[in-house]
This record gives structure tokens, sequence and C-alpha cells, in this order.
């Protein structure tokens, strides 16, 4: 793996003065992964490429967006009648979101049940959760943009929590509001967020792949690479899967854009925003909806609010609050099955979120808050220290030798000896 | 492979679900009725959508207003560039100020939006008791309940059930949430007289009205699930290739 030197003139002249070709190199076809990634690991490349489809949609929808409450609803109705494949556009944009976080949160449930927040990963795992944050702030704002009844509700609910900061509460508001009500300066103002934070999250994004780059992907038996053996190049081995990945991840994606299109969104934005006429039920989209059941579990406004930011932060800490040395569930029988009660856990919340907060909804949503909080602050650091974890493997290389059902190329005399 | 397609279609299930769920709000079960533009490969049956324009011009466009439809788009319905003048014509839009700077009202043209006959929110709700007509070009996309919740509305007028109190000028509607409705009953059989001869009921103008709505509100789906079709085919084509290029190149690891 020693660097090449490009053959081309041109690329000679560049690579001296820059060199992006023993860069890429390095990087995208030679970097060493190993070599035993499940298609779990497809999740983070699919993040970076929605991330890209967003930015380009965005771009050409801001083109024709008019960010004013008495014309954005209109003009995202002219790009879906008038603007030419402006639907699809927007469309992809829209549902591109959902793929988003559906892609997004995989990849961080793939990061908690193979352990890959522990060390030497924690500031890969922070930058993770920060980007989270900031994927949820531009979604929000761009959620608001269309101007529709939810649009506007959500952006009322959302920007009233701000409120429940003692002392400061209501003047943060007033000035995140630019006013004393969701109005045009707030739109503006999202708006601009909207087109600023995604350029903020790709800068992120390569922190989090250079921390990657630095310490190496973590694998699904969490155990550390010993040799070459372990490893497999990037390319071709990386680059053909996640190709398929993302063909896979299209798929989906556009079954939702041509066919289901609004599915996953709220029928009521398609009213134009009403500051007069509060809709029925405010609800977010699918993919706030565990944190919102968590937001009215807590009686108290400020709690409520805190125990919903709490809900990510705590991931900050969840390096140190998981006691276990084995990073791999595949080793820990019993936190294996405690990260499905987790998984399912987050699903109830988000069935609770959809629905109001009435009847047996109210009681479930508090255990299944306390169950969310449990898990990291109970659960997690006793099981560390109680829980007999199996056998590691000693090398990658190894375990997958004798997965394929082939001996272990080191000791054939003991294979032998079985039969 | 198999647990994530598993988990992938578990996911699916899980939203397809949570949106059903959120879809079914409106007052009492909708009553069920088919549109051949529902469904993965629904189109706009396209007689009924030119009868439903029939139904809006003569009835509904005397309260609501299509503002985010152009007549000139009414070729999808298979109109000519002179029926679609002839259409623009019949109605009156507000233009200015002229050179003496007063608004006047002229006939439609293709490229104007179809108005709605009041000159602004307040005449509208003057007119109407109190209550406001609302623009249509949204409405099948912007109610819960979609196409079935418009045929219902238009299909649910009864007479109020005994110790029911309407107020003053309302209507019962089985379907509208809380009954009361500001709208009186719209449609009452034979009252157009359909151009193909087909028998005007309240069934099948409510049909034909919804259809046509429902084209004004996504008059990209014929495009949309047509192309949607195309790009799937190629997706899917592309991406079993790339599976079996993937396996092919992982064949090699030892």
């Amino acid at each position: 793996m020693s660097t090449p030197v490009p053959r081309n003139k041109v690329a000679q002249w560049i690579e001296y003065r820059l060199p992006i070709f023993s860069w890429a190199n390095h990087n995208l076809i030679d970097f060493p992964e190993p070599k035993n990634l499940n298609y779990w690991w497809n999740f983070g490349s699919l993040a970076g490429i929605i991330l890209v489809i967003q930015i380009i949609t965005g771009i050409v929808l801001a083109m024709h967006y008019t960010p004013h409450v008495d014309h954005a609803f209109d003009s995202v109705e002219r790009i879906m009648r008038d603007v030419e494949w402006g639907w699809l556009i927007r469309y992809i944009h829209m549902n591109g979101a959902s793929m988003f976080f559906a892609v997004v949160y995989i990849h961080i449930f793939r990061g908690m049940y193979y352990g890959s927040y522990k060390s030497p990963r924690e500031i890969l795992w922070w930058l993770g959760i920060i980007l989270l944050f900031l994927i949820m702030g531009t979604a929000f704002m761009g959620y608001v943009l269309p101007w529709g009844q939810m649009s506007f509700w959500a952006a009322t609910v959302i920007t009233n929590l701000v409120s429940a900061i003692p002392w400061i509460g209501e003047t943060l508001r007033d000035w995140l509001w630019g006013g004393f009500s969701v109005d045009n300066p707030t739109l503006n103002r999202f708006f601009s967020l909207h087109y600023l934070l995604p350029f903020v999250i790709v800068g992120v994004v390569i922190l989090h792949i250079w921390a990657l780059h630095h310490r190496r992907s973590n694998n699904p038996l969490g155990i550390d690479v010993k040799s070459a053996k372990d490893t497999i190049p990037f390319h071709p081995y990386y680059t053909v899967r996640d190709l398929f990945g993302l063909g896979a991840m299209l798929f989906v994606l556009f079954v939702f854009v041509f066919f289901v299109p609004n599915m996953l969104g709220e029928t009521i934005n398609y009213v134009k925003a009403d500051p007069l006429q509060t809709p029925p039920h405010i609800v977010p989209e699918w993919y706030f909806l565990p944190y919102y059941a968590i937001l009215r579990a807590i009686p108290d406004k400020l709690g409520g609010v805190v125990a919903m930011v709490a809900s990510i932060a705590i991931l900050f800490i969840l390096p140190w609050l998981d006691t276990s040395k084995v990073r791999s569930a595949r080793f820990r029988p019993i936190y294996k099955q405690l990260f499905w009660v987790f998984v399912a856990d987050c699903f109830v919340l988000g069935w609770v979120g959809a629905n109001p907060p009435e009847g047996s909804f109210v009681w479930i949503g508090q255990i299944c808050t306390i169950y969310y909080f449990a898990h990291f602050l109970i659960i997690l650091p006793i099981l560390g220290k109680l829980e007999r974890p199996r056998p590691l493997p000693d090398s990658i290389h190894e375990a997958v030798l004798k997965k394929r059902g082939g001996a272990p190329a080191v000791q054939p005399a003991a294979t032998m000896e079985k039969h | 492979m198999r647990r994530l397609m598993i988990a992938a279609a578990a996911l699916a299930l899980g939203l397809i679900g949570a949106a059903e769920a959120r879809a079914a709000e409106s007052a009492g079960p909708l009553p069920s009725v088919d549109f051949p533009h529902i469904g993965v490969f629904g189109q706009y049956d396209k007689a009924a959508l030119k009868r439903g324009l029939q139904v809006y011009r003569e009835v509904c466009s005397s309260c609501h207003g299509l503002h985010y439809v152009a007549f000139r788009t009414l070729s999808a319905l298979g109109m000519s560039e002179a029926e679609i003048k002839e259409v623009a014509a019949s109605f009156k839009v507000t233009d200015g100020p002229d050179a003496e700077g007063e608004m006047f009202e002229r006939d439609g043209r293709p490229s104007d939006r179809i108005p709605s006959p009041f000159k602004n929110d307040n005449a509208a709700r003057a007119a109407n008791n109190g209550a406001m007509p609302p623009d249509l070009s949204l409405v099948t996309k912007g109610r819960n309940g979609h196409e079935g919740y418009i045929y219902a509305i238009l299909t649910g007028y009864q007479d109020p059930p005994e110790g029911f109190t309407l107020g003053d000028g309302m209507s019962y509607n089985a379907y509208f949430p809380g009954h009361q409705i500001a709208m009186p009953q719209p449609l009452s059989d034979g009252q157009v007289t359909y151009a193909d001869g087909t028998e005007a009921t309240v069934a099948t103008m409510s049909h034909d009205v919804t259809t046509f709505l429902a084209w004004a509100a996504e008059p990209e789906l014929e495009e949309r699930k047509a192309t949607g079709l195309k790009v799937l085919i190629f997706i899917g084509v592309l991406t079993a290739i790339l599976y079996a290029i993937n396996v092919r190149v992982w064949s090699r690891v030892t």
C-alpha cells in the first residue's frame, strides 16, 4: 500500500503541490477496513449520501421558494405545479428528510449494539450526537418553511418551549421569534438557518470521518484489528457494497417519492397557516415523536424540556455509563436482549407521541420515559459489572474463517484431530 | 442481511401503520368509495374529470375558487385550446389598475387561475352567513380522509337526529366534524345535465367532482406514477446488478 505516483503529467504537477491523489488513495482506495463488517455498517455512507441529496434538492428549491408569510405557501404550490419537475424535487427533499432520519437512527442503534462509542471512539461518537442535534434543528426549521398549518403551529409549540427556561426564557423566545409571535421575521430567519446549517453539518461530518479514519471502524466482533490479515482495502470491497446499499436505499426512497409522497407528512400542512385557528392535534413529524412523548410525559413544562434535551444529551456520557469492557453485544448475552427492549421502548414512545396525551397513553408514556433513562443511568452501569461476557475470538481473521466453515489456517492439526 | 431486511420490513410496516392511524380522524367512519386514481398504478378517469369540471363550474364555483389551478392546465382533461379559452372566458377576473388607476373586471384567459367569485375573504364571509367557503385547490390533499372525506361530505347531508339543535343557517352532515356545516346541501339529483348523458345522481356528481378536485390538488399524479414505475424498474435492476457484483467481489475474501 505504498503511495502511488500518478502517471499523468498534469496529475503529477497537482500532486506535487496538493497531494489530493495520494490523499484519495489513502482514504478511499487503500484504506484498511475490518473484513467482517456487516450490512449494518452501510448506514454511515448512506447518511452522507442523503445529506448530499438534501443539499442539492434544497438549493434548487430555494431558487423557487419565497420566505414570506404571504407568499411561502403559494410559492411551494408553484413549485409543485409550475416548476419543471418541481414536484419531484420537492417530494425527494420532503421524503429525503424522513429517509435521513431513518438511516441516521439505524446508524446510531448500530453503534449502540456493537459498542462503537467505546474507547477509543468517544469523540467520534460525540461528533455523531452533535450531528443529530444539527440535523434535528435543520429538519424542524425546514418543516416550518412551507407555512402550512402544522408548520406554523409546530413552530409555535416548539419555540414556546424556550420560554420554560427560568428568568430569561420569555426574552429568549421573543428574540428567537424576532417579534411577539411566530411571524414573518421567524420565517425569514428559519429559512436563513435552514440554508446555513446543512453546511455546518457537512463540516461536522468531515470531523466525524476524520475521527473515524484516525481510529478506524469498529466491527461486529468489537475486537481490535490486530494484523493486516484482519483487514481488506476499502476499494473495491466496501465501495461496491456501499453502492449496492445506495441502490437499495434509493429504491425505498423512490417508492415513497413516487407512490405515497405524503404518507409520512401531516395532511393539514396542505392548509395555509392560520394564526387564528389551532388544529385539533398538533403532532410533529414521525422522527420527533419519541422526544415529543418524553416532553409530554413530565407534567412540568421546564421538566419536560429538560427531559427531552437530556434524552439525547445523555448519549454524550454513554461511553462511561456503559461499564462493560466488551464492545459488541454478540458477546454480551444480557445486553443483547436489553438492547432490543430499549429499541422497543423507543418505538412505543413514538407511538405514544403520535397520540393525544389522554387515557392510558399518559402512563404508558411515563413508564417508557422512565425506562428510557433507566436504561442508561441504572441498567448499563450495573450490567457492565454483573454480566459475564462470552469469550472473545482471538482475531477477526480467525473468526471469519470459522464462520465460513473453513479451519483457521494457523492450527490445521487441531481440526484434523476432531475427525 | 436477512435480519436487515426483516428490520426494514418491520420499520416500513410501522410507518404505514402510524400514518394510517393518523389518517382516520374524521367524524365517524367514512363510507367506502373507490376512485380509479387511487392505488399504485391508478390513473384519473378522464370522463369523470370532465363531468367533475362541469359540476364544479355549474355548482361549486358559485362560492369556491381554485386559486392554484390555471385554466391552461385543463388541457390535462383532454380539452382543446379553444375549449379552454371558452371555459376561462366564462369567469370574471379582476385586473388592473388600468391607465386611470381603476381596477376593472374582464373575461378570464387561459393563463389566469380559477378565481373565487368573491372580492376577498371578508366579502365571502359576508355573503355566506359568516362562514368562509374555502379554496378547493388542495381540498382533497389537505383534509384527513382525502377523496373519501370529500365524497362523504357531499353525500352526507341528512335530517338532524332528534334533539340535535342546528345553528341558524347551518345544515346537518353526518361526516363533518361536529355535524354542523355552514354549506347548504350543494347537490341534488338531476342538478346538472351531463353532456355525455350520464345520469346525474348525487352519488355520481359527488364522485365526479371529487375526482376533479383530486386532479386539481395533484395534477402531477399521472406523470408521477408513470415516471415512478420506470425509475423503480431502473433502480431495481441496477441494485440487483450491484448486488451480484458485490457477492462476486466478496467471494475473493478469505
